[in-house]
């Protein structure tokens, strides 16, 4: 009746995917501002949009290599950055949550107006600047793999590049969170006041944290666009409540958590999705239509995010000690 | 102090030199990229677009194709558009197989060219195919022309309207957030709830329109009840954090949204008497009865509310929690009353606003109050967080900035004035227009 061999084969893939990895590399980043400096940013999807606009307008308008592309994208979420904490990080926790939840609206609109259609595509988007990037791949064409987990050259190759730098940024963030820089991010957090008293300049080193995090979700959003195209709708505000989702599900103030936390989170939710689909294709769910099935994950994940701030508030992998939110 | 500034004066040295790297890369990145790859990209960028369904048209007046005409596509959460080509054809490409309102702007069409009566603004839908064709049709005619001064008078009025709609669900956030500290990203599904409660009533079970209003804004009363008796006030109980609070808000917002879209399906759908003509004229500014209602409805209820706040007994203690919770609790307030009262008042001042909003834009939709939502948090903002009056001022600031910048912006662009005025104003004066300086701390 339902076909569990593709719900499972599906779900498993997810293990893996480019997604996967750019929600990874988003909640790392959104771990570093949120988990351990204490900062509430609700623009991790401006960052991301920046990334991919970044990235496909240097390449698509100016010509430009991809490691310059990648540049431009870096530099834009460094100003980015800057315009944002400039005005917000001396004032209390909620003003940056509001003023990051605007400006990364702000992006979005105006990635999505007719006036700049001709750079940005408007609602349509952008596609067509993979081909740079495919270029770089050293892995001969061929269908590689076993069970799934079988793809082609190019799948394969933006599943190296995207892991890898999960990877390296996961022992980036490990590495500096051990360092007396990360001890004086986690003092903030913990107390600012504390940290002033000692003569640190709070407001520089919570620029620095928020301008690495927002590098993070940069990056993310770059992998993001490798296996799909630049569609503005993809920068939602709810792009970001995903990625707190998963920051939450693994533990805010963790390593492992963004990354393990975004596997678990794409895994349940493909599965829940694969099952509830095929549930109502094969008339086991009579009240429902297949297009509302689509939008029960949605509410699902809401309701996670509740559940788990009220019941298990430091995650799969966190410390209650370490926890983010003491105010 | 020596050391410790000194090591400071490094750590910012290190990150200006590491800046200063990213920017020269940054210049030589632009200045390195070689026109063979500019070629090969460019040729790559094929003219696919994005969405299956499209709407196209051609735009002629006698046999001659007119270019430079905008049509604009607004439905279901979308907003696009676009200008006709040489042969006077356009083509749009939208999301969702829904229904949607095509909308030719009169004011580039040619001299002496005007479309009929009634007909620039189409409802279309698409039927079995991908592609639907919606025409205008065009006729000589002399259009009423209106001048720079009455467009600023038409947005003002118009600006007035919405700012106050904002005020009335800004002003339930702020009670809100002055008496509980919580910022309340949920504050939006109270507001879509008004107008899908309206709706239910109003056209579903079809009872007169003054009844279903009643009915929603009584039922608003009755979620914001339920809200803090199942959910706020246990977890106030539990001690949970602001900031946990505030994420459960979100976590709320984005359940309850999606229960909408559930329900009610992403289409939008209008309220009897939404689409009614324009016909109270007070010199360039033409109305229908149904602004007049909505903004005479909102002067009256923020009248209402001032004087709850100022004159009457809870009101007073509304405003002492505000202040000092604990001071306020001490002089034999009871909180938990008064913040109880915050919600039931703030939930049906948002399902009021919510049935304005639905007559404004015109439509209801699932996401119809997430629409405005940042503007409402623009509005408590620029008033000043948690103070009441604050909150209006600020509304009708953001209501007018929005609808007075489209004489300048494209209209897909107008909130986002709003948007980098809020940004700008905590730039300059953190505290809001009617805010104290310690709130911000």
């Amino acid at each position: 009746m339902i076909d569990w061999t593709a719900i499972f084969s599906n779900a498993a893939q997810e293990l893996i995917s480019p997604t996967t990895a750019a929600y990874a590399l988003a909640a790392l980043g959104l771990a570093i501002h949120f988990g351990y400096t204490g900062l509430l940013n609700f623009g991790q999807a401006g960052f991301m949009a920046l990334g991919a606009y970044g990235y496909a307008i240097s390449i698509l308008t100016f010509g430009f290599p991809v490691w310059a592309a990648v540049l431009v994208g870096v530099g834009a979420s460094i100003v980015f950055a800057l315009i944002l904490g400039i005005p917000t990080l001396r004032l209390r926790a909620d003003y940056l949550a509001i003023v990051t939840i605007a400006a990364a609206e702000i992006l979005r609109l105006t990635f999505t107006t007719n006036t700049f259609a001709s750079v940005t595509g408007s609602a349509s988007g952008l596609q067509g600047y993979k081909t740079g990037f495919a270029e770089l791949n050293p892995i001969p064409p061929g269908t590689y793999g076993f069970g799934p987990f079988t793809y082609n050259a190019y799948d394969w190759w933006i599943r190296i590049v995207g892991w890898s730098l999960v990877v390296i940024f996961a022992i980036v963030t490990w590495l500096i969170m051990r360092s007396p820089w990360g001890r004086v991010i986690k003092g903030i957090r913990e107390d600012e006041d504390a940290v002033r008293a000692l003569g640190k300049n709070v407001y520089s080193y919570k620029m620095q944290s928020l301008i690495l995090g927002g590098v993070f979700g940069t990056l993310a959003g770059m992998i993001f666009i490798l296996p799909r195209s630049v569609v503005p709708a993809n920068y939602q505000t709810s792009l970001t409540f995903f990625i707190y989702a998963i920051l939450l599900l693994g533990g805010a103030a963790t390593i492992l958590g963004p990354v393990i936390g975004s596997m678990i989170f794409w895994v349940l939710l493909s599965f829940f999705s694969g099952f509830v689909a095929r549930a109502v294709a094969a008339g086991w769910l009579p009240f429902m239509t297949q297009v509302q099935a689509g939008q029960l994950r949605f509410i699902l994940v809401g309701v996670a995010i509740m559940l788990i701030v009220i019941f298990r508030p430091q995650g799969i992998f966190g410390n209650k000690k370490e926890l983010a939110f003491v105010k | 102090m020596e050391p410790t500034q000194s090591v400071a004066h490094r750590t910012r040295g290190r990150w200006l030199i590491l800046l200063g790297i990213l920017v020269s890369a940054l210049t030589l990145s632009g200045i390195a990229a070689s026109p063979a790859v500019a070629d090969e990209a460019s040729t790559e960028s094929s003219e696919q677009e994005e969405f299956e369904y499209f709407f196209t048209g051609n735009v002629t007046f006698e046999d001659e194709p007119i270019e430079g005409v905008r049509i604009s596509v607004e439905g279901g959460g979308f907003e696009a558009e676009t200008e006709t080509d040489a042969d006077g054809k356009w083509r749009i490409g939208v999301p969702e197989k829904t229904e949607y309102e095509v909308t030719l702007d009169e004011d580039t069409l040619p001299e002496g060219v005007v479309v009929e009566e009634g007909q620039s603004t189409i409802t279309a839908e698409f039927g079995l195919t991908s592609i639907k064709a919606v025409n205008f049709f065009l006729g000589e005619g002399q259009r009423v022309t209106t001048d720079f001064g009455a467009q600023v008078l038409i947005r003002f009025i118009n600006g007035l309207n919405f700012g106050l709609l904002l005020a009335l669900a800004a002003i339930g956030l702020s009670l809100i957030f002055g008496t509980t500290g919580l910022s309340n990203f949920a504050h939006a599904e109270m507001v879509t709830f008004g107008a899908l409660m309206t709706l239910t009533f109003g056209v579903d079970l079809a009872l007169p329109i003054w009844l279903a209003i009643l009915i929603a804004i009584v039922l608003s009363a009755a979620l914001g009840w339920t809200l803090d008796a199942t959910i706020w006030k246990p977890l106030r109980k539990r001690g949970v954090g602001l900031i946990p609070l505030m994420i459960v808000s979100i976590g709320l917002s984005l359940a309850v949204r999606y229960v909408y879209q559930f329900l009610y399906g992403g289409s939008t759908r209008q309220l009897p008497g939404a689409t009614i003509p324009s016909d109270i004229r007070l010199g360039p500014v033409t109305m229908s009865w149904i602004d007049v209602a909505s903004m005479i409805t909102s002067v009256v209820v923020l009248g209402a509310v001032a004087y709850f706040l100022l004159r009457t007994r809870i009101g007073k203690a509304t405003r002492a929690v505000s202040d000092n919770a604990s001071l306020a609790a001490a002089s034999g307030i009871d909180v938990d009353r008064v913040i109880r009262i915050v919600w039931v008042m703030g939930a049906a001042l948002a399902g009021l606003s919510g049935i304005l909003w639905a007559y404004f834009r015109p439509g209801v939709s699932w996401d119809m109050g997430f629409q405005i939502l940042l503007l409402i948090f623009a509005a408590v903002t620029l008033g000043g967080l948690g103070t009441a009056f604050g909150a209006l001022v600020g509304a009708v600031v953001v209501g007018l900035f929005v609808e007075m910048s489209t004489l300048w912006l494209p209209s897909d662009m107008k909130y986002v004035g709003a948007l980098i005025v809020l940004i700008l104003v905590l730039l300059f004066r953190p505290q809001g227009i009617l805010g104290r300086r310690e709130r911000i701390g």
